[in-house]
């Protein structure tokens, strides 16, 4: 199992737009790729495919999610998503 | 500019005796076009609490169906937002996956294998979805909405019925339906629509805002027109608030003409006056500071009213002092060395905001709102004026402020004492509770202007709400009674001694004919949505002040608002000229 955090950068949190670009960015690797706001259980982590999940997930700008995914390549893959969650996608 | 549609008659699939046929409405915002209609769907019924699955279905075909409908609905709109751009291409690419959402499909999917019929599966997954998100609040509460559109769109898939909203077309049409929700009128997009028509609504209903703001021809209240089959051609006309189907040659040669006029009268030299020279300033009214730039470019010689409910209309808090600042600021900086009045929140009836209204009052236009918030939240507006006296400093603006629905001296005084404390030099009132038009001389002794809001003015003065369709014969500022009201706001202001202004700032000053029945009545400025500039200038650089004051005199004492109309178009051949 790989983890990696990151802290939302986008200034409204992980609202419509960000968690879109983020959606279509997990929807794209052939991996199951969960997200949680650190400090919560594993097993209570969602759907990070679902930007209904996302959303629901309140982070706000600055908080620390966890995203743990299984399999080859799962590391570079959530370094990839990191990078989308630490840009500030609101100013683009 | 707005396409002509010269497609001959009888090409679309009508039946011959629908030739020539007309429907009389009333005409809320002017212009003359040919279009093919398309019309608006129904809302999507909500099935049956409980309902459960036909018989003879099994889980696994009703999931199935499910998958397949949300599948479509989402290539649908995903389909949509290749040709969008903007904001509204992010809008749609998020809504393309909340259809099709693994979270909101499981849960929708587990109901069905407890025997819940696919339609009410959606419905109630969707359903706590939407509350999830609302409760969260700020901006993911506003996402509620789009969930909910969503599952209507799933709904009307299964069901195999056009789905809800403004229909989408890749030429533009004519808009056809009951009435326009707020909602809807946000999603309408300028390119796409060339008029509006309902066979519901009145001339101060969102429908006729949205098209005056557009500036689409818009006839509302027009009954059977939604009974009209999509595809037919017909030919609309936004002053006279008439709609014909299979137009002619005639309407045609009406149709191109209105497209030369609209190109004349796209120019506003930004000094308004009369014939003789009299001047008669006119101002925008703006929601923002992206208006209030489109304001500026449009020749607006200041704004008379800047809503600052609209900067905030989606927020559950009350902004900070540095939103607003900001906000306000904006709006200051489009104006340097020119008039702009601020109206300090109108919340309440139709725009309610979550911080200031209480959503059930059992008769909100009668309710808390606009100055009267002050009661139940106190603090708000002192706040609000500190961020304007802050957002006044260093800029070159005149700011101007004022509160909306004050009905008496007293709220007058007190409101003048608050911006006093915050340093604003120049407090004013809207006029527009009929007991405030009726004690102006009082009301003007505390404040420095006045500024007529004409729709709430009518609605309260004729006992007749603004959004009820069967109501809008009584909704319209032709009313002689409102004249009258308007008159006497004028005489109070005299009798005050002081000459202070008394301007307009409702939907009656973007009139051209009403326009100059108001400059008779002793109005000295008019504001109104920026589209109306021009045309509003033309019409009055073709009169008098003594002109004027004859047309008002006649309006006063005409029998009834359709009458007052009548007579003062007839007198004005220049309405006519320019399809007014």
């Amino acid at each position: 199992m790989s983890e990696r955090t990151a802290v939302i950068a986008s200034r409204v949190g992980l609202h419509a737009r960000p968690a879109g670009i983020f959606v279509a960015a997990v929807g794209e690797l052939p991996l199951e790729v969960t997200i949680a706001m650190a400090g919560e259980p594993a097993d209570d982590a969602m759907d990070a495919s679902s930007i209904l999940s996302i959303m629901s997930l309140g982070a706000s700008n600055g908080d620390t999610v966890v995203l743990r995914a299984e399999g080859e390549g799962a590391d570079e893959a959530l370094e990839s998503l990191v990078k989308i969650l630490e840009t500030d996608l609101d100013a683009e | 500019m707005r396409t002509i549609v010269q497609t001959l008659p009888g090409s679309a699939s009508t039946d011959k005796s629908e030739t020539g046929r007309t429907f009389a409405g009333v005409g809320v915002s002017p212009g003359r076009i040919i279009g093919s209609i398309l019309l608006m769907p129904q809302a999507v019924r909500e099935p049956a609490v409980g309902d459960r699955l036909a018989e003879g279905t099994s889980p696994e075909e009703a999931s199935t169906a499910l998958r397949a409908a949300a599948k479509a609905v989402q290539t649908n709109l995903t389909t949509r937002s290749v040709g969008a751009s903007g904001a509204g291409r992010e809008v749609l690419e998020a809504t393309a996956l909340m259809a099709n959402d693994p979270m909101l499909i499981k849960a929708a999917v587990k109901l069905i294998t407890t025997g819940t019929s696919a339609e009410r599966a959606i419905w109630d997954a969707a359903a706590s979805v939407a509350e999830m998100l609302h409760n969260l609040g700020g901006y993911m509460a506003e996402r509620a909405t789009d969930v909910l559109d969503v599952r209507g769109r799933i709904v009307a898939e299964l069901r195999g019925v056009p789905a809800p909203g403004i229909p989408y077309s890749d030429t533009p049409f004519i808009l056809v339906g009951e009435d326009l929700a707020p909602a809807d009128t946000a999603t309408l997009d300028p390119a796409k629509v060339l008029a509006l028509v309902t066979s519901s609504g009145g001339p101060q209903s969102h429908t006729a805002i949205i098209a005056r703001a557009l500036g689409l021809p818009a006839v509302v209240a027009a009954v059977g027109v939604d009974a009209l089959a999509a595809g037919i051609l017909v030919f609309v006309d936004g002053a006279a608030g008439t709609i014909m189907v299979d137009p002619g040659a005639d309407e045609v040669a009406l149709a191109n003409g209105w497209a030369t006029t609209t190109a004349a009268l796209a120019v506003f030299d930004g000094t308004g006056r009369l014939k003789d020279g009299h001047l008669v300033p006119l101002l925008s009214n703006v929601g923002g500071a992206k208006d209030a730039v489109k304001a500026a470019a449009a020749g607006a010689q200041g704004v008379g009213l800047l809503r600052t409910e609209f900067c905030f209309l989606e927020r559950d808090t009350e902004p900070s002092l540095a939103e607003q600042v900001e906000a306000y600021r904006g709006v200051f900086d489009a104006f340097p060395g020119k008039k702009v009045v601020v109206r300090t929140l109108d919340a309440g009836a139709d725009k309610p905001l979550p911080f200031l209204t209480d959503a059930s009052e059992p008769n909100p236009a009668l309710g808390v709102r606009g100055y009267r918030t002050d009661l139940s939240s106190p603090g708000v507006l002192e706040r609000q004026l500190a961020a304007i006296a802050l957002a006044a400093e260093g800029t070159e603006a005149e700011v101007w402020v004022m509160a909306p629905m004050i009905s008496t001296a007293e709220e007058a005084e007190h409101f003048a004492g608050l911006c006093q404390a915050a340093g604003l030099q120049t407090p004013g009132v809207m006029v527009e509770v009929p007991s405030a038009a009726l004690t102006a001389a009082s009301i003007l002794g505390h404040v420095d202007f006045v500024s007529l809001g004409t729709n709430d003015l009518t609605q309260y003065a004729m006992a007749a709400d603004r959004q009820l369709g069967p109501l809008a014969s009584l909704n319209t500022p032709w009313q002689p009674a409102v004249l009258q009201l308007i008159r006497l706001t004028v005489a109070g202001s005299r009798d005050e001694g002081h000459d202070k202004p008394v301007g307009v700032c409702g939907e009656a000053a973007a009139d051209p004919a009403l326009a100059v029945v108001l400059v008779g009545l002793g109005v000295s400025t008019l504001s109104m949505t920026a589209r109306a500039l021009s045309a509003v200038a033309a019409v009055l650089a073709s009169v008098t002040l003594i002109e004027t004051q004859g047309l008002a005199a006649l309006a006063l004492t005409a029998h009834s608002a359709t009458d007052a109309r009548r007579i003062v178009r007839e007198k004005l051949p220049i309405l006519t000229e320019l399809g007014l």
